[in-house]
């Protein structure tokens, strides 16, 4: 029963990780049609600005600033950082292809990932790094619930994903940006015959969804200690998994993906092997692409009538 | 002059679909914009309202040269469409998508407009919950005529308003544009049917191949025996 709870409190950990990230590729693809394969990549940028901002501070053994204060620079910056690198890729790499056949845009975004993944290669090396967390954040704060423990990070994740979802939630249905991000997804042409800012809406969609997912490196960096400028490839292709699977271009699907995916992995890690989560997770995609290729939330769009 | 293009010529890549076109629509004016398929009468409305950029020729609207605005500020100078198929936010509701016709307007007079469109169609005033797309066709129409009235329009574009409708549904169709014109709204309205869109419009404009070869006040349209032969088949 402990170790139950406890898997699955691991699970929702990385759940919540993933579907911050599946969050920004659903957007992106409701918007445009577009898989945006770079979107992972975004995420290991985020958790580099996390690490650089601690070492600016002093390093993780020697913190200058109180620890809240730094997490939140971390986050701050990282949000920020992301959510304008993902609008410049918009802008300069994607805008000109937006009239081109499908697959133009699709091939650049995996250019995109690649000039990432081997810019930040260049610039700091291709060994992995460590945030080093236990030293700045003890393993014992956070609480105990009938022996299950959620460590501080744990609680921050939960916090900071659920607020930012709601967050999300809310622009979307109630504000008029989110208003014209739905109409531009739905029909982009009769958004703009109502006079609604088309190149505007799209690339605060883009800055929206690469600040979550810049986001969600900041803190799997916390959560898990290792980054390199790899780890945006697998996290990219789970999170992808967590949007199909949940329903791409929902919103609420990604994040019932993202946490689906988080207990399948912790799960099968638990009980059957830690070698064998990928292929559970992927066993999944697989899965849903046949059976039900719209995921859990997805639907065809309304027929008129 | 509220809307006058002037020569205006307009090209879809290499191809031609306007020739030195010139129309003008009046203050509180409804005309009518006919012709058959192909003719360029959708590439007209694209002009007008800055979808598509002319080559040459001005498009003036209120005395101002709008021919390089976007669109955005065309719609803030009091431009509005009711687009081909009404191409409404199907996933959206009722009242988000009347919502979208005000994007730019300012939210003092949301509810004052909201209200008017209410009282013009007071079936969308049930249906305000609803998602757009699962309304009937002529309601649907309701919608996309009441979301381009909420942009508080001069001049509202009405792009084949009697298209994918039935024949009770474009009667009463053409019972509210009357209805809206008489209200003070100038019309500029692309129809196939001729002879409805005549009978309610003041001044009429036939095109074909991109080139205006007949106008005149609609009375006389009507028996023009040109405007017989290519469209009522007699």
């Amino acid at each position: 029963m402990h170790e139950l709870l406890q898997t699955t409190v691991n699970g929702l950990t990385t759940g919540c990780l993933y579907a911050l990230i599946a969050l920004g590729y659903s957007m992106v693809y409701g918007i445009l049609k577009l898989l945006n394969f770079a979107h992972g990549d975004l995420y290991m940028v985020g958790a580099y600005i996390g690490y650089f901002v601690i070492q600016w501070f002093g390093g993780p053994n020697a913190v200058s600033i109180p620890v809240p204060l730094l997490l939140a620079i971390m986050v701050l910056l990282a949000a920020v950082g992301v959510g304008v690198l993902g609008m410049a890729i918009e802008r300069f790499a994607y805008r000109p292809l937006r009239d081109a056949p499908r697959i133009a845009p699709l091939i650049t975004a995996l250019g995109v990932s690649f000039v990432l993944e081997n810019t930040v290669l260049l610039l700091f090396g291709g060994f992995t790094r460590s945030y080093s967390t236990p030293t700045f954040i003890s393993f014992n704060s956070g609480i105990t619930l009938d022996g299950v423990r959620i460590d501080s990070v744990e609680l921050m994740i939960f916090g900071l994903s659920f607020a930012m979802m709601y967050g999300l939630h809310q622009l979307v249905q109630r504000t008029t940006l989110g208003k014209s991000m739905r109409a531009v997804a739905s029909d982009r042409e009769a958004a703009e015959m109502l006079g609604i800012n088309v190149d505007r809406t799209i690339a605060l969609t883009f800055f929206i969804g690469s600040a979550m997912a810049g986001v969600a490196g900041v803190m799997s960096g916390l959560a898990f200690n290792q980054i390199s400028n790899t780890i945006g490839f697998l996290a990219g292709l789970k999170a992808f998994t967590a949007a199909v699977v949940g329903g791409i271009g929902s919103i609420a699907g990604s994040m019932i993906g993202g946490l689906l995916i988080g207990l399948c992995e912790s799960f099968s890690a638990s009980y059957v092997s830690s070698e064998y989560t990928d292929l559970i997770v992927f066993g999944i995609l697989i899965a849903t692409m046949l059976l039900r290729p719209t995921g859990i939330l997805g639907q065809k769009a309304l027929q008129k009538v | 002059m509220l809307l006058s293009l002037e020569d205006v010529t307009t090209y879809y890549g290499p191809m031609r679909i306007l020739e030195g076109m010139s129309l003008q629509v009046d203050e509180g004016e409804l005309v009518c914009l006919l012709g058959g398929n192909a003719s360029g009468k959708s590439t007209t409305l694209k002009t007008i309202l800055g979808l598509v950029r002319p080559r040459a020729g001005r498009v003036m609207l209120a005395g101002e040269d709008v021919t390089r605005w976007p669109v955005p500020r065309r719609i803030a100078g009091g431009l509005a469409i009711v687009p081909e198929n009404r191409r409404l936010f199907g996933q959206m509701t009722v009242r988000e998508n009347l919502e979208l016709g005000a994007v730019l307007q300012d939210h003092g007079h949301f509810d004052e407009d909201i209200a008017r469109v209410h009282s013009l169609f007071p079936r969308l005033q049930e249906r305000r919950d609803q998602l757009a797309g699962t309304l009937s066709g002529g309601e649907q129409q309701m919608v996309a005529m009441g979301r381009a009235l909420m942009a508080r329009p001069r001049l509202l574009l009405m792009d084949e308003p009697s298209m994918g409708l039935s024949p009770a549904l474009v009667q009463q169709n053409f019972r509210i544009i009357k209805e809206v014109h008489e209200a003070g709204v100038a019309i500029l309205m692309v129809e196939q049917n001729a002879t409805m869109a005549l009978s309610i419009a003041d001044r009429g404009y036939v095109l074909s191949t991109g080139e205006i070869v007949l106008e005149g006040p609609a009375s006389e349209l009507l028996g023009h025996d040109e405007l017989k032969r290519a469209y009522l088949g007699a």
